[in-house]
């Protein structure tokens, strides 16, 4: 009987605690290992002498929805950051129906190039529990350093559907986080589950032809060998366009893109 | 085991059945909030069991402390009924409940490690309702209701209402299973729709039933009553948890009324599975079909 209470009373104590601590382990390294650019290390080098450029602009065709207004209140260290409302940035559009937030990128035409990932990080901003930028462009091997602005703790949690997945904290003073992504992915949704207003996405590319859209929504992209292109715009609600554009040597051509506006989060 | 023990180990259990409601409640808002990752790291926080209270991480931590307290309420009703309870079935009810709180517990860390995958975080929330009704039945056992001698009436009706309470326990279980599943983006709401209408056909017939053919027994009464209620408020709760759902999409984030409507949407279901669970008991304590109580009779014969 002793025997039985003793077997009991031990299992009843090892088992919560295996509850508590058993699926703690040793921290998982989340950094990917940059996998080789596209086109490998032996690839073709883009002539600078021969290069051209295709420029543009990206447009909502319609009225823009009116984008909700977030509400910090329940957290003091994000409200004090602000004088005014602020309103989601789901859909952000300046004059003439330019829209930001846009990440115009090459999709395909590159073949056979090699575009090593760049030394400078990518800087990922917390600021006023609001990501800066909302839309990140990041080349594949790329570091993006993820730097907590606030007087308030975050955590950074990408969702990636091709990527390795992590989610860490940071304090606020904390030193930046370094991250870099090993596939192109367009694009990755970052959140925040500390203040689940903060949203933000992440477009990981595989060559270096790409640029996120501001609020004059131009894009400008640079350097581009002669050939044929298949051009993206992407966007987080309109979702993608393409268009095919063929420069020669040294020509720059002009690309609009146009999106529908439609019924949005903020309607 | 004496009178007073007897009671004072009900009231506990009592306890534990009403903090595991709590649980449920804390662990509901963590889900409605979006705040199930807003602490990367278990079981502790950062390695400190302070962390700071902001924002999701409210949410997140509470549950977590709740839930320790429930574990550590479990493992005294677990030792308590091994030492105190004749019944040996009620000893391994006891040793069940702590294997659930458990399991749960490293599913709630699994969940955090791996990132909210729908099956783990659905299998947490649904072994979530079974542990509270394993709480709940333990409760049940200890009273002294259960433990008295009770009349026992025949039920010859058909279907009969053991065998309803049975397959209406499966359909609200079930459904559970199918609106955890929506919750954490297994699936969509269509099976959980379709739940909705198959356990509320069960539950009116059981319902009807006990209040058709037991209407002077009070605690059957009772029964029907507490399932109508539910079913009813349930229904209505189900429906506005949807319609806020779909109001609250248009906000950048989660918005008072979807986490209000939702989390009392989802606890209402626990309470439902565990009315439905004592309505069960209650009708395999207090009823015979005519088939049993020919082979009871039967029986008797034999040994007199």
């Amino acid at each position: 009987m002793k025997k039985s209470k003793f077997g009991m009373y031990s299992l009843a104590i090892g088992a919560f605690a295996l509850a508590i601590t058993g699926c703690g382990g040793k921290k998982e390294e989340t950094t990917e290992t940059a996998a080789p650019a596209a086109g490998a290390a032996a690839g073709k080098m883009v002539d600078a002498a021969t290069a051209g450029e295709v420029t543009g602009s990206v447009k909502l065709d319609g009225t823009a929805p009116k984008m909700k207004n977030i509400s910090m209140a329940a957290e003091p260290a994000c409200s004090k950051a602000h004088s005014g409302p602020i309103a989601s940035e789901e859909v952000v559009t300046g004059d003439g129906g330019a829209l930001a937030n846009v990440v115009v990128y090459v999709k395909s035409g590159l073949d056979g190039y090699s575009f090593p990932a760049p030394s400078t990080p990518v800087k990922f901003d917390q600021n006023g529990c609001q990501y800066h930028p909302h839309v990140a462009g990041v080349q594949v091997g790329q570091n993006i350093q993820v730097v907590n602005s606030d007087q308030t703790t975050h955590n950074i949690h990408p969702i990636p559907k091709e990527n390795r997945e992590w989610n860490e904290s940071q304090p606020p003073g904390a030193t930046p986080i370094d991250k870099s992504f090993a596939r192109q992915e367009i694009a990755i949704p970052v959140k925040c589950n500390v203040h689940p207003w903060m949203k933000a996405y992440m477009a990981v590319l595989a060559n270096p032809y790409f640029q996120v859209t501001e609020k004059d929504g131009k894009f400008d992209l640079k350097n581009l060998p002669p050939g044929t292109y298949t051009l993206v715009a992407w966007h987080e609600l309109y979702g993608t366009s393409e268009q095919t554009v063929t420069i020669g040597a040294k020509e720059s051509k002009s690309v609009t893109f146009t999106f529908k506006a439609t019924a949005a989060a903020g309607d | 085991m004496d009178k007073a023990a007897n009671r004072s180990l009900h009231k506990y259990a009592v306890f534990t059945a009403c903090s595991t409601f709590l649980l449920l409640i804390a662990g509901a808002l963590v889900t409605s909030n979006d705040a199930g990752l807003s602490v990367p790291t278990w079981p502790l926080a950062w390695g400190s069991v302070t962390p700071p209270m902001v924002g999701g991480i409210v949410y997140e931590w509470s549950h977590r402390v709740i839930a320790a307290s429930v574990g550590f309420l479990t493992i005294i009703l677990a030792a308590w009924l091994w030492k105190a309870e004749k019944r040996v079935w009620m000893r391994w009810l006891g040793l069940a409940a702590l294997g659930g709180v458990v399991s749960q517990g490293i599913l709630g860390g699994l969940t955090v490690r791996m990132y909210q995958p729908p099956a783990v975080s659905g299998a947490h929330a649904t072994l979530a309702q079974l542990f509270f009704s394993t709480v709940v039945a333990i409760a049940f056992f200890t009273s002294a209701w259960w433990q008295s001698d009770l009349p026992e009436t025949e039920d010859t009706g058909a279907p009969r209402v053991r065998s309803l309470t049975i397959w209406t326990i499966a359909a609200v279980f079930l459904q559970l299973i199918l609106g955890a599943a929506f919750r954490h983006k297994g699936f969509g709401i269509i099976p959980h729709l379709i739940g909705a209408a198959i356990v509320t056909i069960l539950v009116f017939m059981t319902a009807g039933a006990l209040k058709r053919r037991f209407s002077t027994s009070q605690p059957l009464r009772k029964c029907a009553r507490l399932l109508h209620i539910l079913i009813g408020v349930q229904l209505l709760l189900g429906a506005g948890a949807w319609w806020s759902r779909m109001y609250g999409a248009h906000f950048p984030q989660p918005v008072p009324v979807m986490i209000t409507l939702t989390v009392v949407h989802t606890v209402t279901g626990a309470l439902l599975l565990a009315t439905t669970l004592l309505t069960a008991l209650v009708s395999y304590r207090m009823l015979r079909s005519g088939s049993a109580v020919a082979d009871s009779s039967a029986t008797s014969e034999q040994v007199a």
